[in-house]
This record gives structure tokens, C-alpha cells and sequence, in this order.
């Protein structure tokens, strides 16, 4: 987003608004004393940052991950497991997430890369299973049921005990994400993953190794989906395999796809519609709201193919379409 | 005369009962023009995709300046400096034509393990490809995605994206495929123009263009080269005139 507001679009704008809104929240928050509000939207940016690392390489590398959940619950699990032995620095436990999330997507990444489309699709599936089980697995710690975090982190000054603190501190993330998201797609490295999206093999042909580039793009996505983990299970104060069972996993591309894929913002918006809507139809229809989620979602990919972006280009409003 | 810059040697391609490439001996010299003629299904596309990495041959060798590259990957091998285009345009549709030839130009300038600084405001890649378009008279067309060129100059962005990362040797598949003909007196003024500054296999049906082109043409026909030579000896050829050129064709 150009600083300069002359040459802003409806897009823009709406980005504006948005960015506006989602910083007013604590101060609505605190006036109308609603606090589930916070809780809500605090739940809907950890997602936001989840998908945007989704997006990096299902928006920008065209590779449809079916098993980008496993991240969420190896970050979540990594800080869990160092809450459980006493350890709430968040200093310590964000790396951690992030280092073992990006460890674990290298190593998938290096044996699913291998594979393309539907098979891709496929074997991302079954490597999220694999680590479903694993955290099923682990009786130390709650095995399926999970645990709850005795405390929440604590990085310096900031205590993500308070729901404020937590809710700034997700913003923060995802307004940082969001920065460089932008510079990374729009890198060398980026035209590299857009341009083997675009076209592989012409890719190959100028020189390019592409599965290099891919790999990397799968362990960024990882890790950074890593610290989503990690925020998530400070959101909730609990970690449990659920976190990464494979509904979680549909989730994170829908919301991708809601968003508009090549979006930068996208997610964003994806998260915060998935959330808010989830929400409110399980209120109002209690159990039988997925009936009328399901559709809405079959109706968008049906209609609304490119997700928010289309109605940004309904307004008129697009300046800079691939990259805003 | 001096020693073969890209060549095979005694090269198979198999696939399954259907012999595609059959003991293919073929040498391109520093700044020739080498063209590849054959019916259809002579196995010129798949001659030029074992020698661009993209095919791996039954048997045989390749070798680049001496050195052999039978198991090298296609884009090592690009970066050593084969280019090749290809007989189905094969561009990056959603990208505009600068970019496309920017990709071209950062394939070439080292790994692309860099993260932050915005490609597209990079002087180091735009430039040149800037350059090169003006040259090729794609210039106006810069900022145009590709999708939208016509046939005719999407050929050509064929050629400047081969053509961006100033390759020794140049594997143009059908060039002129698909162009009308002016189109294809452009494209073959332009090929003269490139002429000696490096070495080119040309594969291409047009004979027209073939003989005004090639300083040496090799022939071939269900895998196998019948025969290598001037463009003088091979008219002459009766083997060739019985095998694969018509009467009419001799005349151009």
C-alpha cells in the first residue's frame, strides 16, 4: 500500500478502513464492555496470520497444501509443551515454534515437492495425519484430549495474559506479516514462485531449479504458520490435536479463497468473514449452521471465484490487482 | 574449422517401440546457424528437448564445449547458456511482457534467494530488458500482459526471453510457427542480425527461411540424420529430394 493517498483505489481504502477498525476494537471494547468481542477478533487474526502464510506458497507458488493445519498445532504444541515445564518466555517459545514448524516443513516439503497438483494435495493430507496422530500420541501431554497452559507467555514488558496485550499483540503480528508478505512476493524470490506458478517448465528452461525455490517457500510458510501456532495456543490457553486435524486444514484454504488468492490483504478479510460468520450462525441456527455455512461456501467458489478481490473489482477499485 | 560448441553423440530416445531419436550424431560450431529439417515426427522437437535438459536420452552423448552434460538439468544447463523457445509458445501469461524477459534477465545474475528488495524497481533487471525489447520492437508492448500480444509477438517474446540471458547457443523450436508472412520476414531479418554473434539450431518447417538462414542443415528423418551439409549440398542431395523435400520445395 503506497503512502501516497492520490493513488489509492477502492482497495485501498477498504485496507484503510479495515486496519482502522481492527486497532479501534480494544477501545470499543473497553467503552461498551463487551470482552467477547476481543476474544473473537483476537481468534479471527490468529487465522488471518495462519493463511497469509497459507497463501505465500497456495496464492503466490500455486501449491494447494491440504495439511497446512499441522503447523498451527506443531507452533501451538511447541509453545505448550514449554508452558508445561515451566517455561512462559515468550522469547523462547515463539523461536521455538517457529524453528520447529519451519524444521518440520522442510522436511515434508522436501518429499511433497516431489509430487504435483491432486497428489500434492494428497500427500500434504496424509503428512497432517501423520503428525495428527503423533500429537493423539502423546500421553505426557493430554493425548487427544490436549492440555490447558497452566500460564500464558510473557515476552519482556508484554504479558499475553491480558486480553488487550494479546489482541495488540496479534494486530502487531499481522500488520508485521502482512509487510513482509508484501516484500517477499514481490522479491526475486517471489517473481521466482509466482513465475513457477505461472509456468513451470518455461521456469525450468530460463534456469530457474524451481523445487529450490519451493522448498524454501514451503518452510517460510511453515514457520511463520509456526507462530500462528503459538499465538493460538495463547489465545485459547490450550493446545489439543484439533488444532491441526485436517477440517482445520480445509479451513485455512477456504479462508485463503474467501480472501482472494493473490491478495496480499486477502486472508484478512477471509479470516475475519469466516470467523464472524461462523460465529454468528452457530448462535442463531446452534447446531445445524453448517448446513447453511457449506452452501455459502460451494456459492462463492461457484460465483466468486477470486474471493473479495472480485468485489473490489465490481467497485472499480483495482489499481494494482496482482500484488495489492 | 573450430571445434563444436554443443553436440551428440550417437544419441537414442526410445519410447516404448517408437525410436525418436535413432544414433544422432550432430555438431552446432561457435556462430553457425544449424538447421534441423525433417517431416513431421522426424524427431526434431524431441532432438531439441534432450539437448535443452528438458529429455533424458536412451543412450548416448551430449557434450558442451567438450565437457559432457548427458545428466545435467535443464536449468543448469540454461545457466551454462543453451536458451531454447519453444515450438508451443510457452510464457509467463499472467506476467507482462517486461517482466517476462526481467525473469529472463534475473536467471541469469546469480540465485534468486533474495527476499526484500521489490524486483520490478530493480534497474539491474528492468533495464536490460527494457533494452532488449526496444531492440526487438517490443518495446511499446512492455507493460502488456502477455495473454493479450498476438501470435506474432508472442514468437517473438519467445526469442528475447531465450535471448536475455546472452546464451552461447540458441535451440529455436519452430520459430516462425503459426506466423504470417510478414511476421516471418521480420523474424528471419532479425535472425540474420544475430548471426555470428552466436551459435543457433534452428528447427523450422519454412524452407525459405531454412536456406536464407542456415549455413549447414542436417536432415532427418523417423530419428535418424540422413544427411549434414551446406544448404548447396543438401538441394543437391538425391537422398534428401527422395526422402523429404518435393520438387516445389527445391525451387526456393
Amino acid at each position: 500500500m503506497s503512502l501516497d493517498i492520490r493513488s489509492w483505489g477502492v482497495r485501498e481504502i477498504f485496507n484503510f478502513l479495515l486496519i482502522t477498525i481492527l486497532a479501534l476494537v480494544p477501545v470499543y471494547s473497553w467503552m461498551s464492555g463487551n470482552t467477547f468481542i476481543i476474544t473473537l477478533v483476537t481468534r479471527a487474526l490468529v487465522y488471518a496470520i495462519a493463511a497469509m502464510s497459507l497463501n505465500l506458497i497456495m496464492g503466490y507458488g500455486g501449491l494447494v497444501s491440504f495439511g497446512h493445519a499441522m503447523f498451527l498445532g506443531i507452533g501451538g504444541y511447541a509453545a505448550g509443551i514449554m508452558a508445561f515445564h515451566g517455561n512462559t518466555n515468550g522469547l523462547l517459545q515463539f523461536p521455538l515454534a517457529f524453528f520447529v514448524a519451519g524444521l518440520f516443513a522442510m522436511i515434508i516439503g522436501a518429499l511433497s515437492l516431489r509430487t504435483r497438483g491432486v497428489y500434492f494435495i494428497m500427500i500434504t493430507l496424509a503428512f497432517a495425519q501423520m503428525v495428527y496422530f503423533a500429537g493423539v500420541g502423546l500421553e505426557a501431554y493430554g493425548a487427544d484430549d490436549g492440555m490447558t497452559l497452566s500460564r500464558r507467555s510473557r515476552l519482556g514488558p508484554i504479558d499475553l495474559a491480558d486480553r488487550n496485550q494479546l489482541y495488540l499483540f496479534c494486530l502487531a503480528v499481522l500488520l508485521f506479516t502482512v509487510w513482509m508478505m508484501g516484500r517477499i512476493v514481490n522479491s526475486r524470490f517471489g517473481m521466482v514462485l509466482r513465475g513457477a506458478k505461472s509456468n513451470e517448465t518455461r521456469m525450468l528452461a530460463l534456469g530457474f531449479p524451481v523445487f529450490r525455490y519451493r522448498l524454501a517457500a514451503f518452510t517460510m510458510a511453515g514457520a511463520w504458520c509456526g507462530i500462528a501456532g503459538a499465538l493460538m495456543a495463547n489465545q485459547a490457553a490450550f493446545v489439543s490435536p484439533a488444532m491441526m486435524h485436517w477440517v482445520q486444514s480445509g479451513d485455512l484454504i477456504v479462508i485463503v479463497v474467501m480472501g482472494g488468492i493473490n491478495s496480499l490483504f486477502g486472508p484478512v478479510y477471509g479470516a475475519l468473514a469466516f470467523i464472524i460468520v461462523e460465529h454468528q450462525l452457530s448462535v442463531w441456527l446452534k447446531d445445524t449452521w453448517q448446513l447453511v455455512f457449506g452452501p455459502m461456501i460451494v456459492l462463492l467458489a461457484l460465483f466468486a471465484r477470486n474471493g473479495l478481490d472480485d468485489l473490489f473489482k465490481l467497485m472499480g477499485g483495482r489499481k494494482d490487482g496482482r500484488d495489492g | 574449422m573450430a571445434d563444436a560448441l554443443l553436440e551428440t553423440k550417437s544419441l537414442f530416445k526410445r519410447f516404448g517401440g517408437l525410436v525418436a531419436t535413432d544414433n544422432l550424431t550432430i555438431a552446432i560450431r561457435p556462430g553457425e546457424i544449424h538447421a534441423l529439417i525433417g517431416p513431421n515426427g522426424a524427431g526434431k522437437s524431441t532432438a531439441v528437448a534432450q539437448l535443452s535438459g528438458q529429455l533424458a536420452p536412451t543412450a548416448g552423448h551430449i557434450l558442451f564445449e567438450g565437457r559432457d552434460i548427458t545428466r545435467m538439468r535443464m536449468p543448469t544447463r540454461a545457466r551454462l547458456g543453451i536458451a531454447r523457445s519453444f515450438q508451443i509458445t510457452s510464457v509467463l501469461k499472467d506476467f507482462t511482457t517486461l517482466d517476462n524477459v526481467a525473469l529472463s534477465v534475473q536467471a541469469h545474475q546469480g540465485h534468486s534467494f533474495r527476499f526484500w528488495k521489490n524486483a520490478r524497481k530493480d534497474p539491474t533487471l528492468r533495464d536490460p530488458a527494457s533494452l532488449l525489447l526496444n531492440e526487438l520492437g517490443l518495446g511499446p508492448r512492455a507493460d502488456v500482459i502477455t495473454a493479450e500480444l498476438s501470435h506474432g509477438e508472442q514468437r517473438q517474446l519467445e526469442i528475447a526471453m531465450a535471448l536475455a540471458g546472452d546464451p552461447r547457443v540458441l535451440l529455436l523450436d519452430e520459430p516462425m510457427a503459426g506466423m504470417g508472412p510478414e511476421e516471418s520476414t521480420q523474424m528471419v531479418t532479425f535472425l540474420k542480425n544475430l548471426k555470428g554473434s552466436r551459435a543457433m539450431l534452428l528447427v523450422e518447417h519454412d524452407m525459405d527461411a531454412v536456406f536464407a538462414l542456415a549455413d549447414r542443415i542436417t536432415v532427418l528423418v523417423y530419428g535418424r540424420a540422413i544427411a549434414t551439409g551446406t544448404p548447396e549440398e543438401i538441394r543437391a542431395n538425391a537422398e534428401v529430394r527422395d526422402a523429404y523435400l518435393g520438387a516445389d520445395d527445391m525451387v526456393a
